[in-house]
């Protein structure tokens, strides 16, 4: 596996605040990372790291394999930090051809780009007119015009309605599906169980965990159960099951977490051979949200 | 170097302040030329200025730069707001993240103040040349062509103002109040001037001792580049003899002066790059 990035602890202080402690991880070619952390965790300061604009105290970044220096690999990075910034006075296409100046390259690929972020018929209006949502279209368009090697986003749907944040997680999974790497920093965890592979979670600048996401914590899965009457007796057979372990209850539905495997046609079964007839039952793996949440509670 | 001056006049040409108020500036840079209309004809006083002299070759290089380095206040707001809205915008930012190295980010606009200097000596080298040839009384080459430090030193002088302009612009990362941190400093090496007169008051030779320690000193170093031409008049200067006064001024281009503000040029620009590495954005 080519490694385009790799972080070696890498350390920034803010007087005496700790932004950054210790992180270490890598980016491998071809996966989608989420970067999850609350507000304030240091997603940002350590993405401010790698792309050069903020400087670390101590630690270690090598872009590439370390082919590169840092502002050379920037060219061939695609990436947008919190707020789109451009400038105002500058048309769309304007803003794009400075960039592709910046990096380099030639200006045929910003008809293309914007199309993909559906803002070519408004290629030749201001900045400054633009909504939220087509500013944050605009940066993603800018990051993609030199096809990267690797995107990275930084809170890409933050502060935008419902239906921009849709527009653009359609963007950035299609993005995906072309097998550009991404890396994306969030705090929502559904966006990033949406469209990430690999999860990197921080909080307070130290790293709790990276790796698939899938496998964040080691579970056996949970059971939803639901029944019309009897809840009481049904909570009981299940604390009397020796696979399950831990019996939650929220709202009308029973969450019994496993200890050991066991298949839905099983405890149905058992459930249905002590009179107890389910209305509802569904196994599934926890949510990423819960996964997080156990995290960051254990550690 | 062309990459980085180009994606700077990118920024800039797209921007209509910055245009408008270049434009405004080599507009007043050829109205020199209008001096040549001053024509006083009230019945026995006669007045021309273009006849007194003020166009031959070749004190009008002196004259012309000297004129022109005072309309330099209109490009200083170019550059200023040219690096203050970097900050305002965010866009060094996202230059920065896009693959501009912050060397290469001073340096354009380094190259960009390199580029509006060289462009005006020479606008201030085509007008003067064509008023002289209008005006002058001596048109031999040689003598068209002599003095011609006045326009080395017009150069060095907005090359250093400038970067000065620059400098302050990173620092302070706003356009308006960066123009008044400039006057703030414009007054500090006035007051400072004032204290050296008045601690050498006793010593003989007072302006000697001070200009001698003011010389170092930006603002001093850019006035001194290039005199004022005013006294060194042929006209001016009789009149001056009538009454008894005596000019033994020098009006040359002092190479003391140019070395100085080349190097205060370099540390305002170091400067500037350092400032920029240190800081997080």
């Amino acid at each position: 596996m080519e490694t385009i990035l790799s972080l070696k602890n890498l350390d920034k202080k803010y007087g005496k605040v700790h932004a950054v402690n210790n992180l270490s991880f890598d980016i491998e070619k071809g996966n989608v990372y989420g970067i999850l952390g609350p507000n304030g965790s240091g997603k940002s300061t350590t993405l401010g790291i790698i792309l050069n604009v903020v400087n670390k105290t101590s630690g270690d970044f090598s872009w590439f394999n370390g082919q590169f220096t840092t502002h050379q690999a920037l060219k061939k990075v695609g990436a947008i930090i919190e707020r789109p910034n451009f400038y105002p006075y500058m048309t769309a296409s304007q803003n794009l051809a400075l960039i592709c100046k910046i990096k380099g390259i030639t200006t045929d690929k910003i008809d293309e780009k914007l199309k993909v972020v559906n803002l070519f018929d408004r290629k030749d209006s201001k900045f400054k007119t633009y909504s939220l949502g087509m500013k944050q279209r605009l940066a993603i368009a800018s990051a993609l015009l030199n096809d990267p090697e690797i995107l990275i986003l930084d809170e890409p749907t933050n502060g935008l309605d419902p239906q921009g944040i849709h527009e653009i997680r359609q963007i950035i999974k299609s993005i995906a599906a072309n097998g550009t790497t991404i890396l994306l920093a969030s705090h929502l965890l559904d966006e990033v169980e949406k469209v990430c592979s690999h999860v990197v979670v921080i909080r307070k600048g130290v790293k709790l965990y990276s790796g698939r996401v899938d496998e964040m914590t080691a579970s056996n899965g949970l059971f939803e159960l639901k029944v019309e009457t009897n809840e009481e007796e049904l909570v009981s057979l299940l604390e009397k099951h020796k696979a399950i372990g831990k019996i939650a209850k929220d709202h009308k539905t029973i969450i019994a977490t496993l200890i050991s495997p066991l298949s839905a046609t099983e405890i149905n079964k058992f459930l249905f051979e002590n009179g107890i007839v389910l209305s509802h039952l569904v196994k599934r793996k926890p949510s990423l949200e819960q996964q997080f949440l156990d995290l960051t509670n254990n550690n | 170097m062309l990459r980085l001056l180009t994606i700077e006049f990118h920024k800039l040409k797209h921007n209509t302040a910055s245009k408008v108020l270049s434009i405004i500036y080599f507009g007043l840079l050829t109205s020199i030329a209008l001096i040549a209309a001053i024509k006083f004809d009230i019945g026995p006083i006669k007045f021309h200025l273009a006849e007194m002299g003020i166009f031959n070759f070749p004190y009008i290089w002196h004259f012309n730069t000297y004129i022109a380095s005072i309309l330099k206040f209109f490009l200083l707001l170019v550059i200023v707001s040219m690096m203050a809205n970097e900050y305002s915008y965010k866009t060094l930012k996202q230059n920065l993240i896009d693959g501009l190295s912050k060397k290469e980010f001073i340096l354009s606009k380094f190259y960009t103040v390199i580029a509006f200097a060289l462009a005006s000596t020479l606008f201030v080298f085509v007008v003067s040349l064509i008023l002289g040839f209008i005006y002058s009384d001596y048109n031999e080459l040689a003598i068209v062509f002599s003095d011609l430090q006045y326009l080395l030193a017009f150069f060095i002088k907005l090359v250093g103002f400038f970067s000065m302009g620059l400098f302050f612009g990173i620092l302070v990362k706003r356009s308006a109040f960066a123009v008044g941190a400039m006057v703030v400093w414009l007054i500090i090496e006035s007051m400072f001037k004032g204290y050296l007169f008045w601690s050498f008051r006793g010593a003989d030779k007072t302006t000697e001792s001070v200009n001698n320690i003011m010389q170092f000193l930006p603002f001093e170093a850019m006035t001194n580049l290039i005199k004022e031409p005013f006294s060194r008049l042929g006209a001016v200067k009789s009149v001056a003899n009538q009454i008894g006064e005596n000019f033994t001024k020098s009006y040359d281009v002092s190479i003391l002066s140019i070395i100085i503000v080349a190097i205060w040029t370099f540390i305002f620009i170091y400067l500037s790059f350092a400032l920029l590495k240190k800081r997080d954005l």
